[in-house]
């Protein structure tokens, strides 16, 4: 019998080398990764994920959240939230991860050329969307005004923060943080995201909106954003499911008719809209 | 008129005596053959070498929760409908290793072990809905992006011989989902049972290349019009007794339904114990499992089946999306009904009844799937 033709496994993890890992946050992380000696390196889109390894411990599905033109600077920005992610939590240089991908729809950055583009992001949502925003920031000329909407817990949970301030001193982009609860030290918003919405000024027929947080913040602001006059199909939204293979495979990501892990995680929201109402689907 | 008549070889008639020689032939240079055996009081598949292995004049009594098996005069080895496995067993494991990794100073390398080379099965006695399953997993395994080569490999190499339902199981509806019960393509050798006066006639049609190489050293006589004509008679008898039927617009009501209250009258009876998915021969949700040794030093990574039903199917920090049973059969159902024609653009039911017989309270797909549409069509 002739041999069948040898198919790439999708399932099957390459080893990356932890280069540097830092601390963000009191519970987040990120990891710079490096393909093992011999390995490549590999091209990624804004708004692609990974699925990493941890020795004997378990694989989660986690985005990129570098800068996709420089893609050998391979930087995942991690919440330790249970199992897997607090074991990643003690790695350091020279430890050893396993990664597949990169999977996923990106963001829609090439097509929002010429618009607005408010990001709208609460939390560890930002790290999804850094790469878009590293994006629009090396193609400012591209994009109208560019407006970064983003929520904390309280003013030590803000994610790149250093960062935040640098892009709010920028005259070209407009950042708005707002914290859930704040100390009297606070001079900035208090309240949920979606509300800095009716207040940010932006052309509503040539904007796109990008989101990326908890269901229900993106419920709001989908919410605030269709009454700035911003209609579904210039939103995007990216979807959270359980995940175990990233392939279309194990079914666990299902979504209605749609597989987060391939036919998103980046939804334009009009795909979505019958079923992002409908409660546990 | 289409004639039956394949492309590779006239259609053969023969008897039970016949039927062993197939059988034997059907088992060498190294070929494995799987067909239907009676254990522990169901009909399931395991390994067959000889014609006394099948279930001659074994029928079953299938109905809502309900399965019992009868021995009775008949002269058929294939007068029972399909049991509580499909073949999805054999081209889809419940566990199969994925790799293993071990550990190599402060990392580790990832081991493919070499698999062995797939058996080359012979699958003897594939109902018509089990082909229908079985083509819905080809589409599955290999979706357009990622592709399974495990699954692949084994497909490729397995050899299929239907079996043309003569007899319907009091669960059965493939009629009304157009899978069955004739198998119509995708098989390398089909056989229908004839009963008649001079007892059991077998016609053994040839659908592949495959299939006509195993004919090619067998000996029978041609069928005339009068055996395919009695073939077709016998596959009519088992499409007019379908115990059930899948409604028309069940695909569109269900999709509209989806914040129907019966839901949660659903839920009350359903124990959410995932036995439906289990029996279903499309179903091909998995897990994954990570394994680790005693010592650290290697680690192993397995894909189990698993079911939309569990709690932690749909687990995400902070606790699972569908949290209630009502929102698990609205998954199980709408997905097999609706959502798998958006995916895979077909029905991912074949009607082979077996989430009905095997399900512990006896809830019924075509049951539900038709009080939905009635109350949908009526408006409400
Ligand atoms: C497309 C996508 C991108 C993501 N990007 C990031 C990111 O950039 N940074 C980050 O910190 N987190 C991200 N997450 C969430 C992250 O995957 C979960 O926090 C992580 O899986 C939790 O695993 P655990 O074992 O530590 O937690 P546990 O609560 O112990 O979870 C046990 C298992 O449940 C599953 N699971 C739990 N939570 C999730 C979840 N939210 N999503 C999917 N599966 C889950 C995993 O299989 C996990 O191993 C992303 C999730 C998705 C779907
Ligand atoms: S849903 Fe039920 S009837 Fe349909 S293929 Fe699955 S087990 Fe058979
Ligand atoms: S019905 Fe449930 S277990 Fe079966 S394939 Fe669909 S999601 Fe998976
Ligand atoms: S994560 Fe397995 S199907 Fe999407």
């Amino acid at each position: 019998m002739s041999p069948l033709p040898a198919l790439n496994d999708p399932m099957l993890p390459r080893p990356f080398r932890i280069e540097r890992a830092w601390r963000e946050l009191s519970d987040t992380f990120s990891l710079y990764l490096v393909p093992q000696k011999g390995a490549k390196g590999f091209a990624y889109r804004p708004g692609q994920f990974n699925m990493l390894y941890q020795f004997g411990v378990g694989e989660v599905p986690i985005s990129i959240s570098g800068d996709a033109a420089e893609p050998l600077k391979l930087v995942h920005t991690i919440r330790a939230v249970g199992t897997v992610t607090d074991a990643m939590a003690g790695l350091k240089r020279g430890d050893v991860i396993g990664l597949r991908g990169p999977f996923g729809t990106p963001w829609p950055v090439e097509k929002m050329a010429g618009q607005d583009v408010v990001i709208i992001t609460g939390g560890i949502g930002l790290a999804p969307l850094r790469p878009a925003i590293y994006h629009l920031l090396a193609n400012r000329e591209k994009y109208g005004k560019i407006i970064i909407l983003y929520g904390a817990r309280t003013p030590n949970d803000i994610l790149y923060r250093r960062e935040l301030e640098k892009w709010r001193g920028r005259f070209d982009i407009s950042v708005e943080v707002s914290v859930d609860r704040a100390g009297h030290d606070w001079a900035g918003n208090v309240g949920v995201v979606p509300n800095l919405i009716s207040r940010a000024v932006f052309d509503p027929l040539h904007t796109t909106a990008l989101i990326c947080g908890p269901e229900i913040m993106m419920h709001y602001s989908v919410k605030a954003l269709n009454t700035a006059g911003i209609r579904d199909k210039r939103i995007f939204v990216s979807m959270e499911r359980n995940m175990k293979c990233a392939t279309g495979f194990c079914g666990h990501c299902q979504y209605g008719p749609h597989f987060v892990c391939k036919d998103g995680p980046v939804f334009r929201f009009d795909k979505i809209r019958k079923i992002f109402s409908v409660r546990e689907i | 008129m289409v004639s039956p008549v394949g492309a590779f070889a006239a259609p053969v008639i023969t008897d039970a005596a016949g039927l062993g020689v197939l059988v034997a032939a059907l088992g060498v240079d190294g070929r494995r053959v799987i067909g239907p055996v009676c254990r522990d009081g169901a009909v399931v598949y395991e390994p067959v070498t000889k014609l006394s292995d099948l279930p001659l004049g074994v029928i079953d009594e299938q109905d809502a929760g309900v399965y019992r098996l009868k021995k009775t005069g008949d002269s058929r080895y294939f007068a029972h409908a399909v049991g509580p496995q499909s073949w999805k067993r054999y081209l889809f494991p419940p566990r199969q290793s994925l790799w293993s990794a071990r550990r190599r100073g402060k990392g580790f390398e990832i081991v493919k072990d070499t698999p062995a080379p797939a058996p080359e099965y012979v699958f003897l006695g594939v109902r018509a809905c089990e082909l229908a399953a079985i083509n819905i997993h080809d589409r599955v395994f290999d979706n357009g992006d990622f592709a399974d080569p495990g699954y692949l490999a084994r497909r490729g190499r397995a050899l299929i011989v239907a079996v043309n339902c003569t007899r319907a199981g009091g669960s059965c509806f493939c009629a009304s989902m157009n899978c069955g019960p004739r198998a119509e393509q995708g098989y390398d050798l089909a056989l229908t049972e004839i009963v008649g006066d001079g007892g059991l006639r077998i016609l053994i049609e040839t659908g592949s290349e495959r299939g006509a190489a195993i004919m090619a050293g067998f000996e029978a006589p041609l069928a005339d019009k009068s055996d395919l004509a009695a073939a077709r008679d016998a596959v009519r008898i088992a499409e007019e007794g379908m115990g059930r039927k899948m409604s028309q617009g069940a695909r569109k009501a269900l999709g509209k339904s989806l914040d129907d209250p019966r839901w949660d009258e659903i839920a009350m009876r359903c124990l959410s114990c995932a036995n439906c998915t289990l029996v279903c021969p499309t179903c091909f949700c998995t897990s994954t499992k990570d394994l680790t040794s005693l010592d650290g030093k290697t680690a192993e990574r397995q894909r189990v089946w698993d079911s939309c039903f569990t709690l932690d199917f749909s687990y995400i920090h902070g606790g699972s999306i569908r949290r209630g049973t009502a929102a698990r059969y609205r998954q199980w159902i709408t997905h097999k009904l609706v959502h798998w024609h958006e995916q895979f653009g077909m029905s991912g039911c074949t009607g082979c009844g077996r989430c009905i017989t095997w399900c512990p309270v006896g809830i019924d797909i075509t049951q539900e799937a038709r009080v939905i549409t009635e109350s949908f069509v009526k408006g409400g």
